[in-house]
């Protein structure tokens, strides 16, 4: 039904390693391990996961601010690596990055015109009457009056310059964001604004997204497919319904277990220790094995590779013994529940 | 640039040096226009006059040369070769400086080793040996000067390149389609001009010293020609007989030295962002307290009741930045009954913090005035304590966890001995004894193997051991009330999770009373039973935390919980609140929600709106609670 765009195979990033000068040889950090995934056009693909899983690496390598030390991103079929050697200026004018801190983002003695008409001028080539224009344009699309374009960043809160940042991206005209913990800074009733915008870009100017997020909730309402990462690799990808509905993977139990909702049953809290695997030293088999309540023997000595799973359709797990039915879904209506 | 200025004129001693630096420099300027003797042609016949002889108002050198003249003209060699050498020092030290930060890697590598090399000799060593090389003239001292100087700028500028070089504002510029260079020259150059003007006026005047230095021994202005340190140093020969011939250059070196050292200092202060956020000024060990004696609260003492640990009533707290005065705390009331979580909601900047900071007088001082209201523990007011009382208190009956562990514990003394020192504070204690209790607390928060846990330092945990050390250390005395600042909001779900069962288990087993900050309604509705929704430094509805989440009463507090999305609800988009809060120096007048409220009307926004009574234990700030009826309105008199 729709094309693939994005088609991610056996991608990994190492950090450090290799043998320094006059020292022993030295492993080095996975930061992504071997990650499968397919984008469609049109879609948007939630990436779940908590800190040091491996997120932002991978939406960093496929914006092209990190390079990958081995495997490939295809973007409509071309290699990413070969589109950044040939012009740098290609891959920023297809694939934008919204980045987590609205702040941080934007160079504080810029005023939002120049940060603007960057990309504007370096990526589309626009001068003069046409850049103002699209300048305009922008400001209006992002819901941000005319006039805040001569302010310079710490103007503005966190909601206002975090549509800045998502103007800045748009300004390439690109085909995919990749959104980096987009609201994660904000505040609530502005996270609602930012996603409701996130939302009508998205249909207005036929954007595909990748949204990452450690906040399940957010994910859920915005994602069409969703991929759960631990420790640099893809454990469960299926489509947001499918994941929340019939959650295989027992992290991705955990995870969803651990959320609080407002009024909700009392949150599920591990009785051991909830700490990642030494990045230096990772367990031979599955990552999540020691914290794990269904892990055997085999788990620790093999390596779950992500497969489709028995009788579901489009749904993938890296798990041994997946577990199985439905996810006891929260009832809403009792909010007694939770207040003890 | 004009607040630069401003603040420039504001330091006295800055003023100065800036309006004697002016003075020198213009005299140097317009020397050629003034009636003064060559200085460079010698009469013998006149050597050696005292100052204030006729003709020569600061007398002769042993040539015969008129002093004063030789002076002004002197200044300006000096000015010259020392600015001149401090910007070719600048330039090429900050080249070299923002190239090898923002390269990193080799190029930064090779750069600094060549850095260091120069650094090994003494620099005054180094420089001789350049003039050496070079030859003797005032043009060979100023290159020497300058290269000597180049380590200086290039280590400064580098140190501050590569913090900036890893902002995302420059990973943002890349992706914008900017090439290093522009990078370079338009993100990262403007950023770090500041720090080259702050070492530029630290270091000019320090250069015109060594400039005068080399004069001095003879290397750099040759004779004939006029420059401060030349004449000091033909002038020492004679010091006994005419004493005016060094003093007086040596005078003007000082004074121009003094001047642009002074001038240095006040750019420093003026320009670095460290200094203007206020480091140098210390608060207060308490917050201030200017009470209004209205008289409301000052004499009702013992009003609260009887099952209440700590009451707050009508608490103010503002900021004062300059002439804006920032209500942050606009009137707060809650009770917290021992053994009970209070939570207390609201987005940043709707004062929640600045409240839980208030009862212990914490709020920085400047700028943080607690300008009214009444904190009551135990029948005392904290408020009126003296800062030695509220010590005995703090940590001992009040005890604070805050948001992000890696900024509130000591990074360089271990974990454990951060604890003993918590509890030998308030508990008469051995160190073995206060060892060992501490050991158990680690214990207590669950932390695997506490006793090899207390030998590591804060870096050596993760973040969820921290906040574990953190809560261990906030019940070091046993505590009646726990504040806990957004205490698992930095964690990741499955962490903040267990932190979030230990508070539960800790209330459940010891009996301690929580104040609970936080902004997510899911955390307050498994942890609190009451709550306080605050907006704008004000609670604007507080009650039990199920029948609040089931039918909130203020709008606000309605809108909120609409605006997050729930787990396991994809299809309940969650609603936005349109607008922004309001400014706390220029707060509406009635409620400050009106704005923002699709349920407003013109009543709304006239006189105070008091907090009524509408459910059992439920008070609200609003003329039309939601989902009551119309003629309940009134409320009861809370």
């Amino acid at each position: 039904m729709s094309e693939t765009l994005l088609e991610i195979r056996q991608l990994t990033r190492t950090f450090g390693g290799g043998r320094r000068w006059l020292a022993p040889a030295h492993p080095g950090v996975h930061a992504v391990q071997q990650v499968d995934l397919d984008v469609q056009r049109g879609d948007t693909l939630g990436i779940v996961g908590e800190s040091g899983c491996g997120k932002s690496t991978l939406a960093r390598m496929l914006v092209g601010l990190d390079t990958p030390s081995s495997g490939s991103i295809r973007y409509s079929g071309v290699d990413l690596q070969r589109l950044r050697r040939r012009d740098r200026h290609a891959l920023s004018r297809r694939i934008q990055y919204v980045f987590q801190d609205p702040l941080s983002s934007l160079n504080p003695r810029k005023r939002v015109r120049d940060i603007l008409a960057a990309p504007l001028r370096y990526l589309r080539g626009l001068e003069g009457q046409a850049l103002e224009r699209r300048l305009g344009e922008l400001m209006e699309v992002v819901n941000l009056r005319p006039e805040f374009i001569t302010r310079y960043p710490h103007e503005f809160s966190g909601g206002q310059a975090q549509r800045i940042g998502i103007a800045r991206a748009l300004a390439a005209e690109p085909e995919v964001l990749v959104l980096d913990e987009p609201v994660s800074a904000l505040d609530v009733s502005v996270q609602a604004q930012v996603l409701q915008l996130l939302r009508r870009l998205k249909r207005e100017f036929d954007l595909t997204y990748l949204f990452i997020s450690h906040d399940l909730s957010v994910v859920e309402t915005i994602s069409d497919r969703i991929a759960v990462m631990y420790f640099g690799r893809i454990i469960e990808q299926a489509t947001a319904r499918q994941l929340f509905q019939y959650p295989a993977h027992p992290y991705t139990r955990l995870l969803l277990g651990s959320a609080p909702v407002p009024g909700g049953p009392p949150i599920q809290a591990e009785a051991g220790d909830a700490e990642l695997p030494d990045p230096l030293a990772p367990p031979p088999g599955c990552a999540f094995a020691p914290r794990c309540p269904r892990a055997r023997d085999e788990c620790r000595g093999e390596l779950p590779t992500l497969d489709k799973l028995p009788g579901r359709a489009d749904h993938h797990a890296a798990c041994l013994y997946p577990a199985e039915g439905s996810w006891r879904r929260f009832s809403t209506t009792n909010t007694q529940e939770g207040a003890g | 640039m004009k607040a630069f200025i401003e603040s420039l004129a504001r330091n006295r001693l800055a003023a100065f040096g800036a309006i004697v630096l002016l003075l020198l420099v213009l005299l140097a300027l317009i020397t050629p226009w003034l009636p003064l003797a060559d200085p460079d042609i010698t009469f013998p016949a006149n050597r050696l006059h005292p100052p204030l002889s006729e003709g020569n108002l600061l007398g002769t050198d042993a040539l015969g040369r008129d002093i004063l003249s030789r002076l002004l003209w002197g200044l300006r060699v000096s000015l010259a070769v020392g600015i001149a050498a401090s910007l070719v020092a600048a330039l090429i030290g900050s080249l070299i400086g923002i190239v090898s930060g923002y390269f990193g890697g080799r190029t930064d590598n090779i750069l600094m080793r060549g850095i260091d090399m120069l650094m090994a000799f003494p620099y005054i060593l180094l420089a001789l040996a350049i003039v050496a090389v070079l030859g003797p003239g005032l043009m060979n001292a100023l290159y020497a000067i300058a290269i000597v100087n180049i380590p200086f700028f290039a280590r400064n500028i580098r140190g501050v390149t590569v913090g900036i070089a890893h902002r995302e504002f420059i990973d943002a510029a890349r992706l914008s389609g900017k090439g290093d260079l522009r990078i370079l020259a338009s993100e990262i150059l403007p950023n770090v001009l500041p720090v080259i003007v702050i070492t530029l006026s630290t270091t000019v005047g320090w250069m015109i010293l060594e400039t005068a230095g080399l004069s001095f021994l003879g290397l750099g202005a040759q004779p004939p020609q006029a420059d401060l340190g030349s004449m000091l140093g033909e002038g020492r020969r004679m010091m006994i007989n005419a004493p005016h011939v060094a003093m007086l250059p040596g005078l003007v070196i000082f004074i121009l030295v003094m001047s642009i050292n002074l001038l240095g200092d006040g750019v420093r202060d003026a320009l670095d962002p460290r200094l203007k956020s206020g480091a140098l000024s210390r608060p207060a060990p308490m917050t201030r307290i200017r009470r209004r004696l209205t008289g409301k609260h000052q004499d009702d003492a013992g009003t609260s009741p009887a099952s209440a640990l700590l009451t707050v009533d009508d608490l103010h707290t503002d900021f004062e930045m300059g002439r804006d005065i920032y209500r942050a705390v606009n009137g707060v009331s809650f009770t917290i009954h021992s053994n009970e979580c209070l939570g207390l909601v609201g987005e940043s900047g709707s004062g929640k913090s600045v409240t839980a900071l208030s009862l212990l007088g914490l709020v920085a001082s400047p700028p943080g005035v607690i300008t009214g209201g009444r904190i009551e523990m135990d029948g005392r007011d904290l408020l009126g304590l003296s800062a030695r009382e509220m010590r005995r208190i703090r940590g001992k009956d009040v005890a604070y966890v805050f948001q992000d562990p890696l900024s509130t514990l000591h990074p360089l003394i271990r974990v454990g001995d951060q604890l003993v020192e918590a509890i030998r504070l308030h508990q008469p204690l051995s160190r073995g004894a206060a060892r060992e209790l501490a050991v158990t607390l680690l214990g207590q928060v669950r932390i695997p193997n506490p006793q090899r846990r207390a030998e590591q330092y804060p870096h050596q945990l993760s973040g969820g051991m921290r906040q574990r050390v953190g809560i261990a250390m906030a019940l070091a005395n046993d505590p009646r009330l726990i504040v806990a600042d957004e205490p698992t909001t930095a964690l990741d779900v499955t962490v903040q999770a267990q932190a979030l069962a230990l508070i539960q288990r800790l209330r459940e087993d010891k009996g301690t009373a929580v104040l609970f900050i936080t902004h997510d309604f899911g955390v307050v509705s498994q942890v609190c039973d009451r709550v306080a929704v605050m907006y704008a430094g004000r609670i604007v509805e507080v009650g039990y935390t199920a029948d609040i989440l089931d039918a909130p009463r203020h709008p606000y507090t309605r809108r909120l919980i609409d605006c997050v999305p729930r787990l396991g609800e994809p299809d309940n988009e969650p609603t936005a609140i349109p607008g922004l809060p309001p400014a706390a120096n220029a707060l509406p007048e009635g409620c400050a929600f009106a704005d923002r409220c699709d349920l407003a009307e013109a009543a709304c926004r006239h006189g105070e709106i008091e907090l009524i009574a509408t459910d059992a234990g439920r008070q609200v700030r609003c003329i039309k609670p939601l989902g009551l009826p119309v003629h309940a309105r009134a409320g009861v008199a809370p």
